[in-house]
């Protein structure tokens, strides 16, 4: 037989709740009652410090800034299956994920401001510093990972990036060395549709960013990205297969930016606002709503009660933001190297006058 | 300190047998200290610096990857940020620029983009230089985009003795550390290297041989060309070691002595490390010197494949007009 078949892939999408609200009875089942009301009070919380960042810099009291709408389930029910002490290592477009992870927002916006000290993880958390360098942290997943299986904990990396990195040699070197070395790594790729005003289906002929696992050696699944539950239940089942030693995984939750790329963006140049509406309608609070209603966990009041509580939060973030010392000059050329050199002492001389 | 003054047991090694015993030790001394590359493992490397390591210490501390590059290096660094000591080892110095945006964009500045919440002490050893005749892009001596970058540090052995000291202090460093190895040297010279660990300072170059004329700098394989060029020359010798910080006392005692500097190296005299010493030394220096300032280095060309290497690599000629040129100023 001169030709056989020796391979055949089985590409997996998974939805807990459609866009009607409505879920599936089987899978729902198996996440706990209790984790919805975290949903809803986490995406309201990262919706709403968005919201204020946008308009901040609007206000020209803070720098390019890049929205996370649309996004938050994808983030936000990610980020939850994760423990405070395994590894996220996010790219720029992660606000959602690292407010899930307990990250101050304080912080988050004194980054967005221009000052390094916002990316100062604090301790008890593991959350390296957003990576601008398109699809470069996916390596570092690698490294943490070897940490782990090194130090024998039972611990996982989440490693974020967008379709547009899906792209780079990174993601192939990455999910190739995590795959080789069977690390515990959950990549986890916000398809979100448009690199800046590249559409996915001009980042690749595939048609899956979850399929290219398949050639990796370990599993692959897209998820509906705008159902918090589908993402969740993806995530987790790919924490607890990395926690008991079975390897990497790859999670394409397939979502949307409805926003410009950055402040500094102007969307309305490469695509229709019909496409936006249409993915408008998508948007994971409307399902979620609906669903928990039907539960009986939501009401209008329960939802102002969850908005003024979040609001009150932003509020205190960018007080506290706003009232941070200048950051000190010195820093730059201090937290260079551990020993400055000779020179470094002379420049810090000069510096502090 | 030489050797003598430690008063322990030593045995004559070529800088393959030196860097291979260090390594051997300091993965000994701490558990941490992991390798990685392509065939560091069961092949020992290609030059067989490796060689035995993972029979000793297992292939999940001496792990030979895939062959990739910037993944050998992106994994040094999330590793580096988890607590381990990495080594690296990219197979020739002329691969290492797949590479090159996990060591600017990330080794050299996450200690200061997380402010010190986040290190990552790392070190990418990698052979280089020409004088092997190998192929393309094994003979490089890119050392100067390195020593550019603020965060990381350049470090170059001249010697299997000071190798061995050298490579220790770089892995125990807890910033990355880019060791580049004269692959011309590996196996060419021989020196007395003690078994017992010794570390060598990082930042401290080393007077080769004393001189009241004239300073030559030199580093790697080029140290021992400008020397046997400076015969019949009162020249005082400065091995470099460390390019990144390099030291500056030893540079300048030197030359307020000698009121001459040549700078000798094999990379390319345009942005060469050249160019930073004579522009330090004439900031630093000026009414101390009797002449400017010169580098003997590569021409302004791609590294050439075997043929040419001679002719693009200063020569003794070419050095010796150096001194020359300095001293009849």
């Amino acid at each position: 037989m001169p030709i056989s078949v020796i391979g055949k892939m089985e590409v997996k999408r998974l939805q807990v709740i459609n866009e009607q609200g409505q879920a599936d009875a089987s899978l729902i089942s198996l996440l706990p009652d209790s984790i919805y009301n975290k949903f809803f009070e986490t995406i309201t919380l990262a919706r709403l410090y968005n919201q204020r960042a946008l308009s901040l810099q609007r206000e020209g009291r803070l720098g390019t800034y890049a929205s996370i709408l649309g996004q938050e389930a994808s983030q936000i029910g990610s980020a939850l299956a994760f423990d405070p002490s395994d590894w996220i290592i996010p790219s720029f477009r992660e606000s959602g994920v690292l407010i899930a992870m307990g990250y101050p927002m304080r912080l988050l916006y004194r980054y967005w401001m221009g000052d390094e000290r916002g990316m100062s993880c604090p301790e008890g958390l593991n959350i390296l510093p957003m990576c601008v360098p398109v699809g470069s942290q996916l390596t570092h997943s690698v490294g943490v990972g070897m940490g782990i299986k090194h130090k024998g904990e039972k611990k996982a990396v989440a490693v974020y990036f967008g379709d547009g990195a899906s792209s780079r040699g990174d993601f192939h070197e990455g999910l190739n060395l995590a795959g080789v070395f069977k690390l515990p790594v959950v990549f986890l790729c916000q398809n979100n549709q448009w690199a800046i005003s590249v559409p996915r289906s001009a980042q690749s002929a595939g048609a899956t960013i979850a399929e290219r696992a398949f050639s990796y050696g370990f599993e692959g699944i897209q998820v509906d990205g705008n159902d918090v539950a589908a993402v969740y239940k993806a995530t987790k089942d790919a924490v607890d297969k990395a926690k008991a030693g079975g390897g990497p995984t790859l999670i394409e939750c397939f979502t949307y930016r409805l926003d410009d790329h950055t402040t500094s963006d102007d969307a309305t140049r490469y695509r229709s606002r019909d496409e936006v509406e249409a993915w408008k309608a998508r948007e994971p609070l409307i399902r979620l709503k609906l669903f928990m209603e039907k539960k009986g966990l939501w009401s209008k009041a329960y939802e102002d009660e969850v908005i003024k509580k979040a609001s009150d939060a932003v509020d205190a973030a960018i007080k506290e933001a706003e009232a941070m010392s200048p950051p000190d000059a010195a820093d730059m050329i201090r937290f260079t190297n551990k020993e400055l050199t000779l020179r470094q002492k002379r420049e810090l001389e000069e510096l502090e006058g | 300190m030489t050797t003598k003054q430690m008063g322990v047991f030593q045995r004559p090694a070529n800088m393959v047998g030196a860097i291979n015993a260090t390594l051997a030790q300091e993965m000994d001394r701490d558990k941490d200290v992991v390798i990685l590359g392509e065939d560091v493992g069961r092949d020992g490397g290609v030059f067989r610096v490796t060689e035995g390591l993972q029979k000793r210490f297992g292939p999940g501390r001496v792990m030979d990857t895939p062959l990739a590059e910037l993944g050998i290096v992106g994994a040094s660094v999330g590793m580096a940020i988890y607590g381990l000591r990495p080594v690296a080892e990219i197979q020739f110095m002329g691969f290492i620029y797949a590479a090159i945006e996990q060591i600017f964009s990330h080794a050299s500045r996450m200690r200061s983009r997380s402010r010190g919440r986040f290190t990552c002490p790392l070190v990418i050893r990698t052979p280089y230089g020409i004088g092997i005749k190998a192929p393309e892009l094994h003979s490089e001596s890119a050392e100067a985009l390195f020593c550019h970058m603020p965060g990381i540090k350049v470090v170059v052995p001249s010697s299997p003795y000071n190798a061995k000291g050298l490579l220790a202090s770089a892995i125990r460093d807890d910033d990355p550390v880019i060791f580049l190895e004269p692959s011309r040297l590996y196996r060419a010279i021989k020196s007395d290297v003690p078994d017992e660990e010794y570390l060598l300072p990082l930042g401290k170059g080393e007077v080769y041989q004393e001189g009241k004329d004239l300073t030559i700098v030199a580093w790697g394989a080029m140290l021992h060309k400008a020397a046997e060029a400076a015969d019949g020359f009162d020249a005082e010798i400065i091995d470099l070691q460390t390019l990144k910080p390099f030291d500056e006392e030893l540079i300048l005692s030197s030359v307020k002595k000698t009121g001459r500097l040549v700078v000798a190296h094999e990379a390319t005299t345009l942005c060469g490390l050249g160019a930073e010493i004579a522009a330090f030394v004439s900031e630093a220096a000026f009414g101390y010197m009797k002449a400017p300032v010169m580098r003997v280095a590569g021409y302004e060309a791609v590294t050439p494949m075997a043929r040419l290497e001679d002719d693009f690599n200063p020569g003794i000629e070419r050095i010796k007009r150096a001194y020359e040129l300095v001293m009849e100023y």
